[in-house]
């Protein structure tokens, strides 16, 4: 079932309680814009992307209506966006913005700077086709050509998920002083309606902590950022930025944790989702999760020991995390919706470098299926799965659809 | 003589790395001592950035940011945002940028964070190239000078960035320059006073890249007024024009005479940058007139 079904058989879509927490009908979208409306950013600088646009708008939507305080800055583009971010971050506020696609792809200076500046800013990106030629469907390559910037990225799945995750992000990122990225698939994620809890404002205020750190550009402080330095003083940054993000799948976990005892929902740093026993695995991320549920469960209903590994978090990649959940597996099907030319799919090439070495490391079968936002129905999967069990692996990752 | 109040701890310290003699270092002093201790810096790539390092040592006495070399204004928004929203509306923000990241690289953030009106200061300084790089040619490099990528000599005219930024209708747009300190330093004290994008262009001679001896900063500074090259105003609000010094007494040939980027330039190409000068400087003359006809009026 889709989230859009979903939502349509949900007969009361608004029940608020007297707490301020409600269950509304929302899309990604929205639901990333109450995340970051629950999170009190200080600075939002935004420009507008298909299919990241109704953030924006809602956001300054809940500025005029008096309900988000927060600075709202609409420069010329998303390189200035992402310029306006770091020092406005490290000045000691909360800092929240979104994008898509280009507009990720126009800041990738800049997502260097922010995570070699420490600034722990959260931004939403929404998966989208990276030109040219000129597209707007669902696809991850813009994203995940972001991999080596520094910042943490998180895959969601929903609405929910993606209001609960730019939460979660702001704790996470605020602790390690690293920006973190959450995704969610063009449309699939963003423009599909689903019933949302949205939790109530001091609930959340009493999850995330305000955001005070020790350092920042402070007239009464006079630190500063950005001084040219020697190359032992980049080597040992480097290092501590490596060590930060070493602690993101412990801190995402405790976070995750915390969230559940709190409002009842977890998302895990990878789920395993009917994976007793199985000895067929597939692995995805995003909305691509939501499609493979059903094709598992069919499967299970015929008595095939088949499960889903679905990467939450994968920057810093949780790698303890993926060799323990496909432990003892034989197969693991990689679905790819994104293509690095030359390389395949960079889920798959992530994924064979995190379990190689291990003793009795599954075959991983590498599937590049949805690159360009192309349809991947359950029935398919069935049969990628089936395909992938009966014959062995190749090192290169292979078109599907 | 206009001297630095003695009492007032120095905002630039010494011991840094500028080129000994460098102009960019003596206006950097005023600039800094005239803002004051509550500002905060926004410095991108440039010989400032080599003068405010390096780590973990700086020469500035408050703190700075040093953005991207194309992000300076933007920089400067997100910045006095987060400034407003911690209620620190008096803590001043200061862009020292160079001519490459203000009238190159980092004009497109500039003009929308100048439409925003976005209240910083932003000071460029001007050396007429990107000498950081050494010494290749700017929009900023004037008609015939030669540098590293224009080996025979510019073929285009110097941008004129103090118009286009008084055509956004920002506040206050002003040149200067550290031969006439005095009205440097008027400028950057009335700047402060103003809320919105202020900009102001300081000529800045460098010795390294327009090949000056090491003590003939100043006096090319102070020719490249006295010929009209670099002619001294302000524009309020974008339409108030007032020449700050309102003759040029001095031919440009004058001023080239002094600078090995204008060696072996032919009568003919001197006689033409001569005759763009004098256009330009008309049109000033023109308008400041026109700026004193409407106040006499009103
Ligand atoms: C995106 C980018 N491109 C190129 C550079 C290299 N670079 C550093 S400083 C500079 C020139 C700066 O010239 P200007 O702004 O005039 O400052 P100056 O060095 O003359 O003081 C260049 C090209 C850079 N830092 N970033
Ligand atoms: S290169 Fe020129 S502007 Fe730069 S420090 Fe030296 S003299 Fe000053
Ligand atoms: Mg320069």
């Amino acid at each position: 079932m889709s989230p859009a079904t979903k939502a349509m058989r949900t007969p009361d879509a608004t029940a608020a309680s007297g707490d301020g927490a409600r269950t509304m009908l929302l899309t990604g979208n929205q639901a990333v814009a109450w995340g970051a409306r629950l999170a009190r950013p200080k600075v939002c600088p935004v420009y507008p992307i298909t299919p990241q646009t109704p953030v924006l708008e809602q956001l300054t939507e809940f500025q005029a209506a008096g309900e988000f305080d927060a600075e709202i800055i609409t420069p010329e583009s998303e390189h200035s966006v992402m310029s306006a971010c770091i020092p406005a971050s490290l000045a000691g506020v909360r800092v929240f913005t979104a994008t898509a696609s280009q507009g990720l792809l126009l800041m990738h200076e800049l997502l260097h700077y922010a995570s070699g500046a420490r600034a722990p800013i959260v931004m939403a990106n929404i998966n989208r086709t990276v030109a040219s030629p000129w597209a707007f469907w669902p696809d991850q390559t813009d994203s995940l050509a972001q991999r080596d910037t520094g910042w943490i990225q998180l895959y969601v799945e929903s609405a929910q998920e993606a209001l609960d995750s730019v939460i979660q992000a702001f704790r996470v990122a605020e602790a390690v002083q690293v920006p973190a990225m959450i995704n969610l698939d063009a449309f699939y994620v963003s423009h599909a309606m689903e019933p949302v809890a949205v939790p109530a404002p001091a609930e959340v205020d009493a999850y995330l902590p305000p955001f005070a750190p020790e350092h920042r550009l402070d007239t009464g402080k006079v630190e500063s950022w950005g001084n040219v330095v020697s190359q032992d003083m980049f080597y040992r940054h480097r290092q501590s930025i490596e060590q930060a993000m070493g602690r993101v799948p412990q801190l995402l976990a405790e976070a995750d944790r915390a969230w559940h005892e709190r409002f009842g929902r977890a998302w895990g740093v990878v789920e395993r989702y009917r994976c007793e026993g199985a000895d067929t695995v597939v692995v995805t991320m995003g909305s691509m999760c939501g499609t493979a549920r059903d094709a598992i469960d069919a499967m299970r209903d015929a008595g095939q020991a088949v499960g889903l590994v679905k990467v939450r978090l994968f920057r810093p990649l949780p790698v303890a995390a993926l060799r323990a959940a496909l432990a003892g597996v034989r197969d693991v099907v990689v679905l790819d919706r994104n293509h690095s030319p030359g390389a395949g799919g960079i889920l798959h090439q992530e994924l064979r470098a995190a379990l190689y070495g291990m003793p009795g490391a599954p075959r991983v079968h590498g599937l590049l299926a949805g690159v360009g936002g192309v349809n991947v129905p359950p029935g398919r999967i069935v049969e990628f799965v089936r395909q992938a069990r009966a014959s062995d692996p190749l090192p290169e990752s292979v078109w599907v659809r | 003589m206009f001297k630095l109040d003695p009492s007032q701890d120095p905002m630039l310290c010494s011991g840094h790395a500028a080129c000994p003699g460098c102009i960019e270092a003596l206006s950097a002093r005023h600039i800094l001592a005239t803002m004051g201790p509550d500002t905060m810096a926004v410095i991108p790539p440039s010989c400032m950035a080599i003068i405010a390092g390096p780590q973990p040592m700086s020469s500035l006495r408050i703190p700075v940011y040093q953005p991207t070399l194309e992000s300076s204004a933007a920089a400067a928004s997100g910045l006095r945002r987060a400034l407003d929203a911690q209620g620190k509306r008096d803590t001043q923000v200061l862009v020292l940028a160079g001519d490459g990241g203000t009238y190159d690289i980092g004009f497109q953030c500039l003009s929308s964070a100048a439409e925003r009106n976005e209240d910083f200061l932003y000071i460029c300084l001007d050396n007429e190239g990107y000498m950081n790089t050494g010494a290749q040619k700017s929009s900023s490099t004037p008609h015939f000078a030669r540098t590293g990528s224009t080996p025979a000599g510019k073929t285009s005219r110097k941008k004129n960035l103090p118009e286009i930024m008084a055509a956004h209708g920002v506040p206050y747009v002003a040149t200067a320059s550290a031969s006439h300190l005095a009205d440097l330093v008027r400028k950057v004290e009335k700047a402060k006073g103003i809320r919105g994008t202020r900009f102001i262009t300081v000529l800045i001679p460098c010795l390294d890249g327009w090949g000056l001896p090491d003590d003939a900063g100043l006096t090319a500074a102070r020719y490249a007024v006295e010929c009209g090259a670099f002619p001294l105003y302000e524009i309020e609000d974008g339409t108030r024009y007032t020449l700050n010094v309102a003759d040029k007494p001095r031919p440009v040939a004058d001023y080239l005479a002094l600078q090995r980027r204008y060696r072996g330039m032919n009568d003919a190409d001197t006689a033409t940058l001569q005759a763009e000068i004098d256009g330009a400087w008309t049109k000033l003359v023109e308008r400041a007139a026109a700026s004193r006809r409407e106040i006499a009026t009103v």
